[in-house]
Parts: C-alpha cells; structure tokens; sequence
C-alpha cells in the first residue's frame, strides 16, 4: 500500500500514476482542509513559454505533460499560447523570442478576431495546450474514486509519499512559499479563444479562457508567506494587463479573486525528495500541472524499483 | 567610502525578477558584489524565506524602499528594514511617478531627514540635479544616487553631461550611478567618470543567462574604475589644426 499524502494536483497525478502502474493506493487528505493552490491554477501546459525563466529540464520534461493529460482528462484544449506586448513594450516581445523557442511570428487578429487591429504582431506557440483545472482535478479524483481508490483522514496504512505542498515546509527546509494572485472575470463580449500572455516589464500576465465568457486572469509572484485575499495592488496590475489586451475587459463582471502559496525549492524545479521513511513530490512553483505528471511517473519508477517484488 | 564600508567591488547588485534564487546566488558569486540591495515594501514580514536566501550570500544588505510614494510609506518601509535586518542602511526610495519610477525630490528631502535623524545611513535615490544633492547632503546624507536613467529602463547614462558636472560638483561624496544601466559598457562608462559605485538589477535578473551577465558587469565595473584611477587621457580634437603642419604648402 502506498499513502498519498495531499489531494492537489500533485497529489491526484501521483496516485492516479502509481494507481496505473498496479499499486494499491489511499489518498490521506484531512477533512475540511483547504482547497489545494493548485485550484487557483492557470491550468496551462505551456512548457515553451515557461522557458522565458525556467531552466530547460522544465521545457523538456514538461513536454511530456500534454499526452498525460490528454490521456486522462477530456477537456484538454490544445490551442497554442499568444503573447503579445503593448506597443510601447514591443521590445519584450523580441527578448521574449530569444529566450523560447518552438514559435512563430503571426499578427494577433488572425487568431483571434477580437485583437484584429489593437497588436500588430505576437508570437505564436502552437502546440501549448490549456485546462480548466478544476474540472481536472475533479476529473481525475472521480476516476481514482471509480476504480476504488480510497480518499480518507485517518492514519495512513503504507508507505507515505507526501504530496501536500507548503504544508510538508516543516520537513523540507529549503521549501519556500511565493506567493500568487489571481482574478476571474466574465464578460460577454470577449472572446478569446486560447491563452494570451501580456509581456509587460512589470506587470507580465495572462488571461486562461474558462469557456461561456469566463476569463481567468493571473498572476502575481511574490516572494511572501502573507496568507490572506489578494492585494488591491494585484487586482490593479492584473486588471490594468487585461484591459491593455482588450478594453471590454473593463465591463467584466469580478467574480473571484484568489491567492496562494507556491510550493518552491531555491532553483524553482519541482523535486522528488527523500526523507527517511518518507518520500516528498513538491516544489511545483508554478508548474504544478506542467510538472506533476512528469514526476508521477517518475515516481513509479523508483517505487517500482523499491517495491517492485512487493506487488 | 560608504558609511565607513569599503568595497573591493563596486558594484551592487538588485535581487528582483531573477528566474530562481539559486540564479540569483549564483549571480552575485559570480558578479563579485559585496552589496545587495532587496525591497520589502510589498513582500512585508512575510518574506522571510527569500531573507534567508539572500543572508546566506554574505553580501552586506542594503535594503530599499523601492514602491513607496509617500514619505509616510518609505519611512515605515525603512524602520521595518531595519528590524528585519538589523543594518541602518537603506537605500531610499520615494517615487513620484508610477510609470516613470522618476523619484520625487520634495518627498525624497523629507524622508532623508528624518530617517538621518533617526540614525539611518541613507543611500538616497535622486537624479542629477545638484540642488537636490546638496539638500540632500544637508539632510544628512554621506552618499547620493543619482539614477543613469529610469529604472529598468537600460538606456544607460541618459544626462552623461549633467553627470559629469554632478561628479565635479560633489568631490569626496561617494556618488552611485543607481538605475538605467542596461549593458557593461555603460557601467564601465560611469566608472570612468569617477563615479564611486553602479547598482543595478534588471540588467542581470533579466539577461538570458543572468549568470554570465553578473560576471561581465563585475568586470566592466573594475575595468573602468582602473582606467579611472590611471588617469584617462584626454580627448583630444584634431578637427583643426591650432600650429603649423608641416609638409603643408598652405598652413591654416
């Protein structure tokens, strides 16, 4: 038995991954806990756009992300990502070239007709996919339920491998939390159809469509523990970033706001860590869902490994 | 030098907007930086863990008041610096323009001196203009920082004739080219120019491989204060000519 310690999305990959692979699995999750920061997630599979600052493991393992996904959840839109820039900005668009690749040049309004004539040009990453990542998580915790695995807060029967985020920060000393902001809107009258990220020297952001007029808008990087509602400052930023993508945005309705904390380790790489007895999956910083998938499996291999003649 | 500190490096290093903390340690070992300067005013008490980061380097913390807009604000801002930190040294910052990040000077005046009063070792954040310094100085500033252009901006030595007349104004105060600076060269070019220090933050944090650029500024910034102290030639112009030139039938 393996006890899958955290019900967010590193913990749903993992035991749905070790699930798959013929372990018997319990997910260890209290009752009444808080909903998981990975809730408040862009839910985006962009490993191109990510190395703008991530190191290259991340663009290459995170690759793999799309075909898990795809494979587990139904509603994986693969759309490609946008990035544009204000005009005044246009400059961050070429650096923001030089540091990814997998791109092409391509004028904004031929892909989504709404920008036609507000941004001469933006780079284009076509095979970046995007999620609801409720919806996924949802999904894939009914799939685990469906097949038996057993979701409860009591003691845990099996080897433990813990998946909760900054709360494992007691046992793993260099976690540390960076804190992110977020906002959803819903307006009729945008519609974008894929994710479009707003380079910005300050204020980078990006707008996640939701489906049915619903926007998610993210998000801010904080270098705090500070719990709590998201910041007047953030809700400017962020609102000011949408409404430079499209002045409609300004009539949305602000149906939610939401912060968190990143789990993340000083080189900001999600990790499989060992603790004695225990095995940590954590430091998703903000590559949960590009990452949990990739460690799920490589989990699997070093309990296959540990355990392999054990079931 | 500054506040009786003396540096082997002259360069201070920002610790904002880097792709990790690992990156960053990496960059102030590779700039050689003695001096980081971290902001506080929106990441609060609950910064801790970053705090702890950039302790572990060893640099001296010079913390900043970056986002503040009041005197009010840029004041609390530097007394939680202080305990956070335990140093009196605060780089002050009091912008008056959200979009420029251009410093306020009335507002800067007012919070040196009060800071100055409370026991702070102030680095102020100004522009080059010399009334300022000196009202500055009077407030009880031993360093000035004049900006090279606005912040993030890596337009370099925006006013380099004014900052010449600003060094000329102000021997024996340690004046710090503070923000504008996007490449080695025109650090290397204030240094030159016998300017005492360069801070600077985006042009690192923001480089594709911040590493590597950590390194060439902390080159170029002794490069240039060497050539400083060899004493540079002086231009010279041979447009015209001021005696005879000889081998010339008609002489000018």
């Amino acid at each position: 038995m393996i006890s899958v310690l955290g019900a967010g999305v590193v913990g749903l990959c993992v035991a749905t991954s070790l699930f798959e692979a013929g372990f018997a699995v319990e997910v260890i999750e209290p009752e009444g806990s808080p909903a998981p920061v990975s809730w408040l997630a862009g839910g985006m599979l962009a490993p191109f756009c990510e190395g703008e600052s991530a190191p290259e493991i991340i663009v290459t393992q995170g690759q793999a992300a799309l075909e898990w996904w795809a494979a587990h959840v139904t509603a994986i839109e693969q759309r490609g990502t946008l990035v544009l820039a204000a005009p005044r900005d246009a400059k961050e668009l070429d650096r923001f070239a030089r540091a990814t690749r997998a791109h092409c040049w391509v004028e904004p309004g031929k892909l989504e007709s709404q920008l036609e004539g507000r941004f001469a040009r933006g780079l284009f990453f076509g095979t970046e996919a995007h999620m609801d990542p409720r919806a996924a998580l949802n999904a894939l915790r009914e799939r685990l339920r469906a097949r038996g695995v057993v979701f409860h807060e009591g003691t845990p029967s099996g080897r433990i491998v813990d998946c909760r985020g900054m709360a494992a920060a007691s046992s793993l000393v260099d976690l540390r939390p960076v804190r992110g902001e977020m906002l959803e809107v819903v307006t009729p009258e945008v519609c974008l159809t894929r994710p479009v990220r707003l380079l910005h020297p300050r204020f980078p952001c990006y707008i996640v469509p939701r489906g049915e007029g619903r926007y998610m808008i993210g998000a801010t990087m904080v270098e705090s523990a500070r719990p709590g509602a998201v910041t007047a400052r953030a809700v400017m930023e962020l609102l000011s970033a949408a409404y430079t993508v499209h002045p409609a945005f300004a009539e949305a309705e602000l149906v939610a706001t939401g912060a968190g904390l990143r789990p993340s380790f000083p080189d900001n790489i999600p990790a499989i860590r060992r603790d004695r007895d225990r095995i940590h999956v954590n430091g998703m910083y903000r590559h949960g869902f590009l990452m949990a998938p990739v460690l799920a499996s490589a989990l699997v291999q070093i309990m296959m490994e540990e355990l392999g003649h054990a079931h | 030098m500054f506040y009786g500190a003396e540096l082997n490096c002259r360069l201070m290093l920002g610790t904002a907007q880097y792709p990790s903390p690992q990156i960053l340690r990496e960059a102030i070992a590779a700039s050689g930086t003695e001096v980081i300067t971290v902001s506080l005013r929106r990441e609060g008490y609950g910064g801790s863990a970053f705090r702890e980061i950039l302790h572990e380097c060893g640099c001296r913390i010079l913390p900043n008041t970056a986002g503040c807009h009041t005197v009010r604000e840029a004041v609390t801002t530097a007394q939680m610096a202080r305990e956070l930190f335990g140093t009196n040294w605060i780089k002050l910052e009091v912008i008056g323009h959200a979009d420029t990040l251009q410093p306020d000077p009335f507002a800067l005046v007012e919070a040196a001196r009060i800071l100055c009063a409370e026991g702070f070792q102030v680095f102020p954040y100004t522009t080059e203009d010399l009334i300022v310094g000196e009202r500055l100085l009077e407030a009880g500033c031993h360093v000035l920082m004049p900006w090279g252009a606005p912040i993030g901006s890596g337009q370099g030595l925006r006013n380099i004739e004014g900052l010449r007349t600003m060094r000329a104004h102000f021997p024996g105060v340690p004046l710090v080219i503070d923000a504008g600076i996007g490449a080695p060269s025109q650090a290397m070019a204030a240094m030159e120019l016998g300017f005492d220090a360069v801070l600077l933050n985006t042009a690192v944090a923001k480089a594709l491989d911040p590493v590597a650029m950590a390194r060439s500024f902390g080159q170029a910034i002794a490069a240039g204060r060497a050539a400083f102290q060899a004493g540079l030639m002086p231009r010279r112009d041979f447009a015209e000519a001021s005696t005879p030139i000889f081998g010339r039938a008609v002489l000018a």
